[in-house]
C-alpha cells in the first residue's frame, strides 16, 4: 500500500517536473501573442492588488506593533523601521504575497484550466492543431511569474507604510529617525533577497496551478480536488522554498 | 473593445504600480540609493562639530525636547578639520538667539543620535545662513570609558595602595591560572 503512494509520489514529481520543461519550450512562442500574456497579467496581478494592498497594510501595522512593544524594552524603538523594513523586504512580503497568490490566483488558474480540460475544449484545441500548451498553458504561467515580484514590490512598500503609521503617528517614533535609520540598515541585496525569492516563489506557485488544472481529472469532484491540491502544494512549497532560499542568502 | 479597454487599463495601473513600489525599494529605501523629493520649507544654519559620532541626515534638532527641525547634510572641512552640519529649521521657529548652545546627544542608552539646541541670551536671532558658534561634539561612550578607567587607575596609585592592587592582584591571578593550566597541558 504504501509502495503505491510512494510510486505515485514518484509520478507526480516527475509530471511536474516534465510540463515544467514543456512549458519553458513554450513560454518563448507564447510572446508572440501579447495580448494573451496581457491578459493574464491582469487576472493574476491586477485583480489580486486589493488584497496584496489591504493584508500589506495590516501585516506593516502588527509588524509596527509588535516590534514598538519588543523594541521598547530594550530602549531602542529607533530600530523599529530597521525591523519592519528587513522584515517585510526579506520574508513577510515574498512569502505572504506567494500564499495570498495561491488562494487569490493559483485557484483561479486551476479550476479555469480543469473546466476547460473537463469540458474538452484543450481536447479542441489539440484536434484544431492548436497547442494548448503554447496557448493556454504557457501565458498564464508566464502571467503569475510577472506578476508576483511586482505584488511583492508593493506589499512591501505598503507594509512599510503601515508600520510608519503605527510606529511615528500613533507611538511617537521620531519620522526623521524612523527613515534615516531604515536606510542606513537597509542595502541592496536586501531587496535583491526578497525579489529573489518572490520570482521563485512566482514560479512554484505557477507552475503547480497550471499543471494541476492541465491534468485535472476531468469530473466535476476532480475540479475541486486539483483546486484543492494546487492551494496546498503551493503554499508547503513556498514555505519549504523559503527555508532554503534564506539559508542561502544568509 | 469596451472590455478590452478596462483590461488593459488596469493592468497598465498594475505595472506602474509594481514598478514605483521596485522604484522606490531601490532608490529610496537604501542609504546608497538616489534621493527624490524635494526640499522641505524654513531656514538653514550651520554648526561646527569636532565630532559628529554617528549623527545622520535626517536626525531631530530640538530644543527642551520638542522638535524644531532635522539635519540636512553633514560634510567635513578640510580646512579647519572639522565636521560642518546644516540644519534645517522650521519657518515657524524664527525667534532661537543666535548664541544659542548645539550639542550632539543620544535618544535612550542606545539610540540614535540628535542634535539638542539650548537657548542663549541673545536679543538677536539665527537666521538663514548663520552660524552657530558654540557646539559639543558627540559623546563617544569608548571615550568615556576610558577616561574612567585612566582615572580610576591613577587615583588608584596616588591615594591608596589598596584600591589599586584589586585590578592587578585580578589580573596576576589570571595569569597564573593560565600557566598552571598550560603546566597541566603540556604534563598530558
Amino acid at each position: 500500500m504504501s509502495n503505491g503512494y510512494l510510486l505515485e509520489g514518484l509520478r507526480r514529481l516527475g509530471s511536474v517536473a516534465i510540463f515544467f520543461l514543456q512549458l519553458l519550450v513554450q513560454c518563448l512562442p507564447s510572446l508572440g501573442r501579447p495580448r494573451l500574456l496581457v491578459k493574464q497579467i491582469y487576472n493574476a496581478g491586477a485583480r489580486s492588488l486589493i488584497i496584496i494592498m489591504l493584508s500589506g497594510l495590516f501585516v506593516g501595522m502588527v509588524l509596527g506593533l509588535q516590534g514598538y512593544d519588543l523594541l521598547r524594552r530594550f530602549g531602542s524603538e529607533e530600530a523599529l523601521g530597521t525591523a519592519a523594513a528587513l522584515g517585510l523586504l526579506r520574508e513577510l512580503a515574498p512569502v505572504i504575497t506567494a500564499l495570498l497568490f495561491a488562494g487569490r490566483a493559483g485557484t483561479a488558474l486551476t479550476s479555469e484550466i480543469g473546466l476547460m480540460r473537463a469540458t474538452d475544449q484543450l481536447t479542441a484545441m489539440e484536434i484544431m492543431a492548436v497547442d494548448p500548451l503554447r496557448y493556454v498553458a504557457a501565458p498564464r504561467f508566464l502571467g503569475g511569474v510577472i506578476a508576483m515580484p511586482l505584488l511583492t514590490a508593493i506589499f512591501s512598500v505598503i507594509g512599510l507604510y503601515g508600520a510608519q503609521l503605527i510606529g511615528v503617528q500613533l507611538m511617537g517614533v521620531d519620522r526623521g529617525v524612523f527613515w534615516s535609520q531604515t536606510q542606513d540598515s537597509v542595502a541592496l541585496h536586501d531587496v535583491n533577497e526578497g525579489m529573489v525569492k518572490s520570482l521563485v516563489f512566482g514560479v512554484a506557485c505557477s507552475l503547480i496551478a497550471v499543471h494541476e488544472g492541465y491534468h485535472a481529472e476531468p469530473t466535476a469532484e476532480g475540479v475541486g480536488l486539483a483546486t484543492t491540491r494546487t492551494v496546498v502544494a503551493s503554499s508547503v512549497l513556498t514555505l519549504l522554498l523559503d527555508y532554503v532560499l534564506t539559508a542561502e542568502f544568509l | 473593445m469596451r472590455a478590452n479597454r478596462t483590461l488593459e487599463i488596469g493592468t497598465g495601473l498594475f505595472v506602474l504600480l509594481g514598478f514605483a513600489a521596485l522604484l522606490f525599494l531601490t532608490t529610496q529605501l537604501p542609504a546608497s540609493g538616489l534621493k527624490l523629493g524635494g526640499a522641505k520649507a524654513g531656514y538653514h544654519v550651520t554648526a561646527d562639530f569636532d565630532n559628529v559620532g554617528d549623527l545622520k541626515v535626517g536626525s531631530p534638532v530640538s530644543m527642551s525636547g520638542v522638535r524644531l527641525g532635522d539635519v540636512e547634510d553633514i560634510h567635513f572641512d578640510p580646512k579647519d578639520y572639522k565636521a560642518v552640519v546644516r540644519i534645517r529649521i522650521d519657518p515657524s521657529y524664527r525667534q532661537i538667539p543666535d548664541d544659542s548652545f548645539a550639542s550632539i546627544e543620544t535618544q535612550g542608552l542606545l539610540g540614535g543620535k540628535y542634535i539638542s539646541l539650548s537657548p542663549g541670551g541673545s536679543d538677536t536671532f539665527l537666521k538663514d545662513g548663520s552660524r552657530i558658534e558654540q557646539t559639543q561634539s558627540a559623546i563617544v561612550l569608548e571615550n568615556l570609558i576610558n577616561k574612567f578607567f585612566a582615572n580610576y587607575s591613577s587615583r588608584g596609585g596616588n591615594d591608596s595602595q589598596g584600591q589599586a592592587e584589586v585590578p592587578s592582584k585580578g589580573a596576576g591571578a589570571q595569569g597564573k591560572g593560565s600557566e598552571s593550566q598550560g603546566n597541566t597541558e603540556s604534563k598530558r
